[in-house]
């Protein structure tokens, strides 16, 4: 025989071209398994969405603008919620002014200054994420023996500096990782028409990476502003009144939360909801915000 | 002088070093030790960190020892103090965590790096890590008000009629605040630390490979178990060592909803306590020196935790790194 009639062939031409049998069984396999990840991504974006909806649903009635402007009450049941967001600024702020300038260094060290596969870079690198890795209670205690006991007294500024530390990886990492993205062309172009080093740094390299620095340490503080462990260690006695002296307590607004819904009174609960939303509401903002910049200055630096 | 061939390359290039070394600027020399100084001091922060919780801790070390990790009472009034309720609490909140938090964090990643079209992955991926931008204390607050009450009528019940043979899943008690409860929140706090971090792998993998075996016929699911996870299956597991030091050491959320009680118990559905939340919880009002030292014993454990989940982190992702330049 020459030639095989159709009807010899080993598989039947004619058959439809759907999955059968073993392909079949790994195709349903594969679709499930598909199916869980969509609806694991899908438990993750409605826990988000419950829990912003219950801290709106719950906060939104005890927003006012009498809120916003009243002091709390002494102990922390009814009252507004101005002297906490003013201290929680000014901690926060404080905690920034220290660990930004301090992070940016650092990272300008590990990429302008150490020369690939340096050692002290190397050591950098894992102190910054050994203290990424310690507990903000951890700082909290620490802050406690080193700043708290020996002046017997809670103050904002031991809350800044704890939050400092929290905040200190996060910055020199952002910062780092936009720096590295700075085109080398600029800085051989500086290093060619023979400018130093430092100042190439400082006109030519950071105004390059500023946006990505800014948006980082914006997500950075967003971070630092909702901590309350190291608050509650150190800053957690203050009068409700205002107060701009930082070293001295200071009312701010994670520890009011805490204790007005430790207070179990629906008066308690109501003022710590409202600090909630408003606590939520901006650093919502800030990482939407910041996220925002981050991209855009990225695409700028990347092309 | 040397002639030429007794100087070898590498003192040339030293020379050269040095002489550039010699030529930088006043400027550069000052800007360089700034910078220097700035990471002298966050090493010096870590070195302090230590030295004050261990010596803070020296008078309780000093009292207890090590059997103070499996002592159970912890009665400041009667200078008896033992971290063992603390240690279980921990556990069993991180192992709750690490249990739904692993699996999902990584079913999250894999869609957002494989399946999702990319207008639905820049929406959804954000979303993710938004999880992880909400305060500690807030979270805190809505699991006492909210899931609680829920884990009690629903989930707890649930358990306890199914799977309550295994005894972990006692009968229901009156709050909803329990062990189990601070397992879920904190669930919901290292499911974006993982997702994110594990996407960011899985990102990495060649496209080369994934189509190879395509070609070859794999289906979708064959592709992730059979190239996808086998090559970041290291780095994967260090997310999770990541995620699990953040467990470890949450104490707002977990003393909201952990009910701080004082003893250990077989059901994930009574009450318990954390080191981190025992921390928060007795550092405001102390009831003598003792228990100050006490509980900086108990942050000197978490501090060794913490640093131990992030080394050995770092260890199992440099062996990853390791294995994908090769």
């Amino acid at each position: 025989m020459t030639s095989a009639a159709p009807s010899e062939l080993p598989y039947d031409p004619t058959a439809p071209l759907t999955p059968s049998g073993n392909l079949r069984r790994r195709l349903i396999v594969s679709r499930i398994t598909q199916g869980m990840a969509v609806a694991a991504a899908f438990i993750a974006v409605a826990a988000l969405a419950i829990v912003v909806f219950d801290v709106v649903k719950s906060g939104a009635s005890v927003l006012s603008i009498d809120f916003l402007i009243k002091d709390p009450s002494q102990y922390g049941v009814g009252g507004g919620i101005r002297s906490t967001i003013i201290g929680s600024a000014i901690i926060v702020g404080l905690g920034a002014v220290i660990a930004v300038p301090i992070g940016v260094l650092i990272a300008i060290y590990m990429t302008e200054f150490a020369r690939p596969g340096s050692r002290i870079a190397g050591l950098l690198r894992m102190g910054l994420d050994l203290l990424q890795g310690v507990p903000s209670i951890v700082i909290g205690i620490f802050i406690l023996g080193l700043i708290t006991e020996p002046r017997h007294q809670d103050t904002g500024f031991a809350g800044s500096v704890a939050l400092a530390i929290i905040m200190l990886p996060l910055v020199a990492r952002s910062a780092q990782e936009v720096l590295r993205l700075v085109p080398s062309p600029l800085r051989e172009a500086s290093d060619a028409l023979g400018v130093d080093r430092w100042r190439s740094i400082i006109t030519v390299v950071l105004p390059t990476g500023l946006g990505g620095i800014v948006t980082g340490s914006i997500l950075a503080v967003a971070r630092a502003a909702g901590e309350t462990a190291p608050l509650l260690v150190n800053d957690s006695t203050a009068a409700p009144h205002l107060t701009f002296n930082p070293f001295g307590p200071m009312p701010n607004v994670p520890v009011q939360i805490l204790t007005a819904s430790e207070a179990l009174n629906p008066a308690g609960f109501a003022t710590a909801w409202g600090a909630a939303l408003v606590l939520l509401v901006l650093i919502l903002i800030a990482n939407v915000g910041a996220r925002f910049l981050l991209a855009r200055s990225r695409r700028k630096l990347t092309g | 002088m040397l002639g030429p061939a007794a100087a070898p390359k590498s003192r040339l290039m030293k020379m050269l070093a040095d002489r550039r070394a010699t030529e930088r600027s006043r400027g550069d020399q000052i800007m360089r030790a700034l910078c220097l100084a700035a990471g002298l001091v966050a090493a010096l922060v870590l070195f302090e960190i230590a030295y004050q919780v261990i010596s803070g801790a020296q008078p309780a070390i000093a009292k207890f020892g090590l059997g103070f990790l499996v002592h159970t009472a912890w009665a400041p009034n009667f200078d008896r103090f033992g971290a063992a309720v603390m240690l279980y609490g921990t556990g069993v909140t991180s192992l709750i965590a690490m249990i739904i938090a692993v699996p999902l964090s990584i079913a999250i990643a894999l869609y957002l790096a494989m399946l999702a079209p990319k207008s639905v992955r820049t929406i959804i991926g954000p979303l993710v890590e938004m999880l992880a931008a909400i305060p500690s204390v807030i979270l805190g607050f809505w699991g006492l008000i909210f899931l609680a009450p829920f884990v009690h009528a629903h989930i707890e019940p649930f358990l306890y009629n199914t799977l309550g043979f295994l005894g972990i899943f006692g009968p229901p008690q009156t709050t909803g605040l329990s062990l189990f409860t601070a397992g879920l929140i904190l669930t919901v706090m290292v499911v974006p630390i993982i997702a994110s971090l594990s996407r960011d792998l899985f990102l990495t993998v060649p496209n080369d490979l994934k189509e190879g075996a395509e070609a070859l016929g794999a289906t979708q699911w064959e592709v992730i178990r059979g190239v996808v996870l086998p090559s970041t299956i290291s780095g994967v597991a260090a997310a999770t060592t990541l995620g699990l030091g953040r467990a470890l050491g949450e104490s707002i959320a977990v003393l909201s909803v952990v009910g701080t009680g004082a003893t250990i118990q077989k059901s994930w559905f009574n009450t318990g306590n954390t080191l981190a939340a025992r921390i928060a919880q007795d550092i405001q009002y102390p009831v003598n020196h003792l228990q100050v030292h006490a509980i900086f014993y108990l942050a000197l454990i978490l501090l060794v935790l913490g640093v131990a989940t992030n080394l050995f982190a770092r260890t199992i992702a440099r062996r990853y790194d390791v294995s994908r330049t090769i």
